[in-house]
């Protein structure tokens, strides 16, 4: 019971304290409405408008409709002709293109040749008589715009030739569920909560701790009888709040701006939340107990942060990583909470059919409040 | 044993090869302000964090209030209070919000906070500051605040450390009295400062250098065995004066105090003005008195050993 009211009178001193901070009380609505809107709208894996240049050796009406139907893709966008080869190459290494269209003299004829055309069938393997009918030249060093380049090699020719399309049988249908338009927000703003929730908690508590060691409070807070479990706990609590209104102005505004649905049940969302915004609190204090000042809490606070970003899976496939990267990442709160918030908004699981990512994350809870409360002393030793 | 509201043997307290406190053994008496007079960086504040549990000797035994340290560390919290050197409330908060931070901390219910904090806002003069942030306030107001933050709870014992260093004299004297309020109703208190004038109103004081308990006793005692005899010297050339006597064997020191040089002469010397008026360097139309000797003699001759 006095350990309660103890708890209870830290949670309201840190709440009035916070009241008064009007920067940080700031920081915490803009900082997930600014970053969402700039990733949101940012962060885009279907690569559109690639500045190209062309390499035009025929120079027929060919080549020109030919240009314009790649055009039409949005891929790529046409930005400047070059004469010779040469010229191509030096401005895709001065970074004037990204790439350059080489359209050969014959175009024509490979085009009739070409086994889209339909004219006759010749085996595909025979190279003389069917080759492609033009050549990229990419700057490959950026996977990602290689690969949008790369997905127009085999772009049908059907409008060129106002001709309908020679009924190829795919070997594999491919249904895409949860996210049909391939929308790149759809798969970052649940994992921006992520994010940012790592960054603000684990920021504001990290710091929580140092600052009263910085402003001599902790000198008068160890004489008094509370407890260091108590003053953890009381440290806490207010963030959580905080927490939940980061969380509801990301999806909210994600699902307003950028159309990302809520398909998930809000309970589900509130739970799988508020285990990951205890998980984070507990390592900020973790830190809080380690560094001596600020700009260390801070310092610690962009080592987790950083892998986070780059290794939880909210840039990079989890799949996509070497195994030392995937131990790394399973070792990150942020990884457990982007499979479950993914599954929960994205995909309606239910967070406890995901038990492993939800123990997880509570064992890391526990054994962080308890590392914290044996590491902070209530001595000056 | 319980008139003793600390007793401490034998304490001992390194940081690193920095022998902080050395041996230090302190009796306080039930009820009383007893004082630790020493220069900055000579122990005080460890010997003070070391009675309060808040550092473990590396040696001796404490007893504070009956528990014994550092074991009942926590037990001995709820009944004393301490004032730190530096402000240590918060910056951010209010006065009220201060204390009734404070108080909830203490366990207070709602309706024992509301008297008791208006009841310090009007002992310690703060009611019409309440509302203001403590970070906004003076010197004298925030000692204030400290003050009636440490003694909420209405501790048996109180630690004051440096209580007076940002503070004007007029404030020195007001926060003294109060001192001597809360001493008449039964707080021991335990008082660390720098000041002379300070120490002299304690009922006892222990004098520190370099975490060394040099002498201690009522400032009257002190005072009366003291190891040397005071004159003052009213002469014309007093700086001259001052490096002759200096060198006599005898003198232990002078000092100027505006016109008249204030020396100390040894015990082993039996009429201190004869011996002094024998003094070559001593003119007959000077005048010689002796005088009473104030704390600052006592803690001169106490602690000169130790000074190059």
């Amino acid at each position: 019971m006095k350990s309660l009211y103890r708890i209870y009178a830290i949670f309201k001193k840190e709440l009035t304290q916070l009241k008064r901070d009007r920067m940080t009380f700031g920081m915490v609505i803009m900082i997930p409405l600014i970053q969402l809107m700039l990733f949101g709208y940012a962060i885009n894996t279907n690569v559109r408008h690639i500045p190209v240049g062309i390499v035009d050796h025929s120079n027929t009406g060919l080549s020109r409709i030919l240009v314009q139907t790649i055009s039409a893709t949005q891929v790529v966008n046409f930005v400047e002709h070059y004469d010779s080869l040469e010229q191509g190459e030096a401005a895709i290494s001065k970074s004037e293109v990204r790439a350059i269209l080489v359209i050969p003299k014959d175009v024509s004829q490979r085009l009739a040749r070409h086994p889209t055309v339909g004219f006759g069938l010749p085996p595909s393997s025979d190279q003389v008589t069917s080759r492609p009918i033009a050549h990229w030249l990419v700057d490959g060093s950026d996977t990602i715009v290689a690969g949008a380049i790369k997905s127009l090699r085999s772009m049908p020719l059907t409008e060129l030739l106002s001709k309908p399309a020679n009924r190829n049988t795919p070997t594999f249908e491919v249904t895409l569920l949860y996210n049909p338009e391939q929308r790149s927000a759809v798969n970052i703003v649940p994992g921006l909560v992520a994010v940012i929730l790592t960054m603000t908690m684990i920021m504001f508590t990290s710091a929580a701790i140092v600052r009263e060691r910085e402003h001599g409070n902790l000198e008068m807070l160890i004489t008094t009888p509370v407890r260091s479990i108590e003053l953890m706990l009381g440290k806490i609590i207010p963030y959580m709040f905080i927490g939940s209104v980061q969380v509801t102005i990301i999806l909210g505004l994600g699902y307003l701006l950028f159309d990302v649905p809520i398909n998930g049940s809000l309970m589900q969302l509130a739970a799988a939340t508020f285990i990951f915004i205890t998980a984070s609190l507990a390592l900020g204090l973790v830190i809080s107990t380690i560094a001596t000042n600020q700009l260390q809490s801070m310092q610690m606070t962009i080592f987790i942060l950083l892998p986070s970003i780059l290794l939880s899976g909210f840039m990079f496939p989890y799949e996509g990583m070497p195994e030392i990267a995937q131990i790394i990442s399973e070792g990150l709160p942020a990884t457990h909470f982007l499979r479950l918030i993914r599954g929960v908004v994205l995909r309606d699981v239910e967070i406890f059919d995901m038990n492993y990512d939800v123990y997880w994350l509570i064992i890391f809870t526990l054994a962080g409040l308890a590392l914290a409360s044996i590491r902070f002393k209530k001595n000056l030793d | 044993m319980s008139e003793y509201v600390i007793n401490a043997e034998n304490l001992c307290r390194n940081f690193g090869d920095l022998k902080a406190i050395q041996n230090l053994s302190l009796k306080v008496e039930k009820g009383r302000i007893y004082g630790f007079l020493g220069p900055n960086g000579c122990g005080k504040t460890t010997a003070i964090r070391l009675l309060t549990g808040l550092l473990k000797p590396n040696s001796g035994k404490i007893e504070v209030l009956g528990f014994s340290l550092p074991k009942d560390a926590e037990k001995l919290r709820l009944h004393i209070g301490y004032m730190t050197q530096k402000f240590s409330l918060y910056d951010d908060l209010t006065v009220k919000e201060n204390l009734q931070f404070v108080a909830k901390i203490y366990g207070l219910s709602s309706k024992e906070q509301k008297s008791r904090l208006s009841e310090l806002l009007s002992i310690y003069g703060l009611d019409h500051k309440q509302h203001q942030l403590a970070g906004s306030m003076s010197g004298g107001q925030r000692q204030r605040l400290s003050l009636s933050a440490a003694v909420l709870h209405k501790p048996e014992l109180l630690f004051l450390d440096e209580p007076t260093s940002a503070v004007d004299p007029e404030n020195r004297r007001e926060f003294w009295e109060q001192l001597f309020d809360l001493s008449d109703q039964g707080t021991s208190i335990l008082v660390s400062t720098h000041y002379m004038d300070e120490a002299e109103r304690c009922h006892k004081l222990a004098i520190l250098e370099t975490g060394i308990k040099r002498a201690d006793g009522s400032p009257e005692v002190l005072m009366q065995q003291m190891g040397a005899h005071v004159v003052e010297i009213t002469s014309s050339n007093l700086r001259y004066l001052k490096q002759q006597l200096l060198n006599v064997d005898g003198v232990i020191t002078a000092a100027q105090l505006g016109a008249r040089l204030r020396v100390l002469v040894r015990n082993s010397v039996i009429d201190p003005l004869a011996f002094l008026s024998d003094q070559p360097s001593v003119n007959a139309t000077d005048e010689l008195t002796q005088v009473r000797p104030s704390l600052e003699d006592v803690f001169v001759t106490s602690t000169g050993e130790g000074r190059q």
